[in-house]
């Protein structure tokens, strides 16, 4: 076997077998994930749960075509128990009893939550207004088309993927690389390699290397359980640009966690240092919102963090739809961020501990 | 025979330290040489100048005929380190920790799992390094150095933590690298390993050799070449004085012992006065002279 596949093999057991790193790298971030998108999904759903006693026509009779979008914004259950019915909308189980009476329609709603049955009788009232100019034959003269004014891909579950992502490979990138190179320092790694025939530099590739596959295995996982129904995210044409993305990310943040551990003492200081630029990096660099919303002056220094443009980038291929030539920028900063680190990490850089 | 290491007048200052103070030495090719000294003395800080570790502030040091500093790539295959402080692959096991370092050297798989029976931890191969005892650390730790089959082998302190039959299983193991030919440096706080394995060894205290040579050659060298004792009270010291041979004199109420260079004469007068109970004759080793030349006193 080759020097540089051994040396990578060797590396890759050893995190492999390290519990701890393992669960703050990958599972911590993607319980985020999950918690993060948890809520999302959930809010993004609001449907009406209203009872129809007995029956009622304008509900029955519903066009095919209206029926589609009465289904997004209506849970309908069926009830003969009139009394039953009005004393679970009471208790507040449901938001609306719809009732038809002669030609009327009635709703019964509670007092108890006037957004929620206000919402509701808006939505029944453009119900029956509907069917009124459905019975008198006439194509109707004024429509109205609801228009969100976000951009309309932007689900929160489209940002929060690549932002809480983005904030996993910098935190696993910079705490790898300067507890690693601490370590290998403080033990005397370093130094016994040092005596081997093997360049520096193949070390280092080795362990850039573990570092890129185990940010593609993050990846992987984080867009696999994204995708799922429930969490809803819609990638888009050209979602595996974030392939290059998160592999120029890790290098930037690789090589500014080797310049954390290149000048570090000890294992404390290369964590704290790194805690010290991952977290405000991840609030900054819009990982757990978007920075749009952000005044200017903080969009402006936010730009000094590499996870702000791999997030810039995830968020045009993964999101946005935006062709594979729109990342290029972000591609080269981060290369650039990762070359500068590099070779600030190597004119600190100390073989020895003392 | 030519001169594998050449080291003249090397110096090496740590702030107001002087951890190597002008130390020449030269070893030859196959040769098997100890370095001997109290600790601090600067054995390991001499020994990492020669292999590269660290660059003198003065003095010339060639390898091979080669300068080790800086990294010299074309000197390192022909060397094996086992360093003072063992230093591992964080979580592997015996056997993949030497397979990894055996790869570094283009060893195969298969040397490597042998070595690991040569140091006799074939049992532990599965074990992850930080769960191996100070002992078996250190082994695999030799064992990394030899994987190899390096010409020029640097061991410092390599029986340090050993068990008495490790320590002997050690002994055979870098005697049959020696007599392959290959060369040996040392260093060791036991006298009776450095008399048993080196052909030459260099005494050294504050940073400079004060002797070196042949164990024996030092041994012989001495002013008091051996000890009689006999039990205490048999003879009183100032009469024991009087004994035509006798340099020095000590009772420490277990036995009187006698220092001289002529021990038949110190054991025939004995005789006369039927004054050898509990007699015995050590002839000097290696420690009587390392004492001799460093000092009783503990050391910082
Ligand atoms: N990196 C260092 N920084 C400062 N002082 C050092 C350093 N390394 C060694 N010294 C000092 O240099 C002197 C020689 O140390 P060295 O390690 O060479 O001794 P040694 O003979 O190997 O001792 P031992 O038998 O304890 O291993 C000691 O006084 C030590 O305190
Ligand atoms: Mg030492």
């Amino acid at each position: 076997m080759s020097s540089f596949k051994s040396l990578a093999s060797a590396m890759f057991l050893g995190l492999r077998r390290d519990r701890g790193a393992l669960f703050f790298t990958i599972a911590l971030p993607l319980l985020f994930l999950v918690a993060i998108g948890g809520l999302f999904a959930q809010q993004s759903t609001p449907k009406s749960k209203v009872l129809e006693i007995g029956s009622v026509g304008v509900v029955d009779q519903m066009p095919a075509a209206m029926r589609a979008d009465f289904g997004k914004s209506f849970k309908v259950t069926r009830i003969s128990d009139r009394n039953a019915a009005l004393e679970k909308v009471k208790k507040g189980d449901y938001d609306a009893a719809l009732e038809q009476v002669g030609d009327q329609v009635v709703v019964h709603f509670s007092a108890a939550d006037q957004v929620k049955s206000g919402t509701v009788q808006g939505q029944v009232n453009g119900l029956v207004q509907a069917a009124n100019q459905a019975a008198s034959g006439q194509a109707p003269k004024y429509r109205l088309r609801a228009e969100q004014v976000e951009d309309k891909s932007l689900k929160a579950i489209q940002y929060i993927t690549p932002g809480v992502l983005g904030w996993a490979l910098a935190s696993a990138g910079m705490f790898g690389a300067s507890t690693t190179l601490v370590t290998w320092r403080t033990k005397g790694i370093l130094r016994r390699l040092r005596l081997s025939p093997v360049p520096i530099r193949t070390v280092f590739a080795a362990r850039v290397a573990v570092s890129l596959g185990m940010a593609l295995v993050q990846t992987v996982l984080f867009i696999g359980v994204a995708t799922l129904p429930f969490f809803g995210l819609k990638l888009s044409h050209y979602w595996w640009m974030a392939i290059p993305m998160v592999l120029c990310g890790v290098l930037a943040f690789l090589a500014i966690g080797m310049l954390i551990g290149a000048w570090a003492k000890t294992q404390e200081s290369a964590q704290a240092v790194s805690q010290m630029v991952v977290l405000p990096m991840a609030f900054l660099g819009g990982s757990f919102f978007p920075v749009d919303e952000a005044p200017k002056w903080l969009r402006v220094v936010s730009e000094i963090f590499p996870l702000r443009h791999l997030n810039d980038g995830m968020l045009k291929v993964m999101a946005r739809g935006a062709g594979p030539a729109s990342v290029l920028p972000q591609l080269g900063i981060l290369l650039a961020f990762a070359l500068v680190a590099t070779i600030v990490a190597v004119r600190v850089f100390r073989w020895e501990q003392i | 025979m030519s001169n594998t290491i050449v080291a003249n007048d090397l110096r090496k200052r740590y702030g107001d330290v002087n951890a190597v103070d002008g130390v020449s030495l030269t070893v030859e090719a196959g040769e098997f040489f100890g370095i001997l000294g109290p600790n601090g003395a600067g054995k390991t800080t001499t020994l990492e100048i020669i292999e590269g570790l660290r660059q003198a502030d003065a003095g010339e040091i060639s390898v091979f005929g080669q300068s080790p500093w800086p990294r010299n790539p074309a000197l390192l295959p022909r060397m094996g380190v086992q360093l003072q402080a063992s230093a591992f692959f964080e979580r592997l096991t015996a056997r993949e920790q030497l397979r990894t370092f055996g790869s570094l050297y283009g060893v195969p798989g298969r040397k490597a799992d042998e070595m690991l029976e040569v140091v006799g931890l074939s049992d532990k191969a599965d074990t992850q390094v930080e769960k191996l005892s100070g002992g078996q650390a250190q082994r695999l730790s030799i064992a990394c150095a030899l994987v190899h089959e390096p010409e020029l082998v640097f061991l410092d302190e390599p029986t340090a933590a050993l068990d008495p039959q490790a320590r002997r299983n050690l002994w055979d193991v870098l005697r049959a690298i020696n007599t392959d030919g290959r060369t040996v440096v040392l260093t060791t706080h036991y006298m009776d390993e450095a008399e048993v394995l080196c052909d030459r060894v260099a005494i050294m205290d504050h940073g400079r050799i004060l002797r070196s040579g042949a164990p024996a050659t030092l041994v012989r060298g001495l002013d008091s070449a051996a000890r009689v004792s006999v039990a205490s009270g048999v003879m009183n010291a100032d009469e024991a004085r009087t004994l035509p041979g006798a340099d020095e004199v000590t009772d420490d109420e277990v036995s009187l012992t006698i220092s001289t260079r002529d021990a038949p004469k110190v054991v025939a007068a004995l005789a006369e006065r039927g004054a050898l109970e509990g007699v015995q004759i050590k002839g000097a080793t290696l420690e009587d002279v390392f004492l001799d030349l460093t000092g009783r006193e503990y050391r910082a």
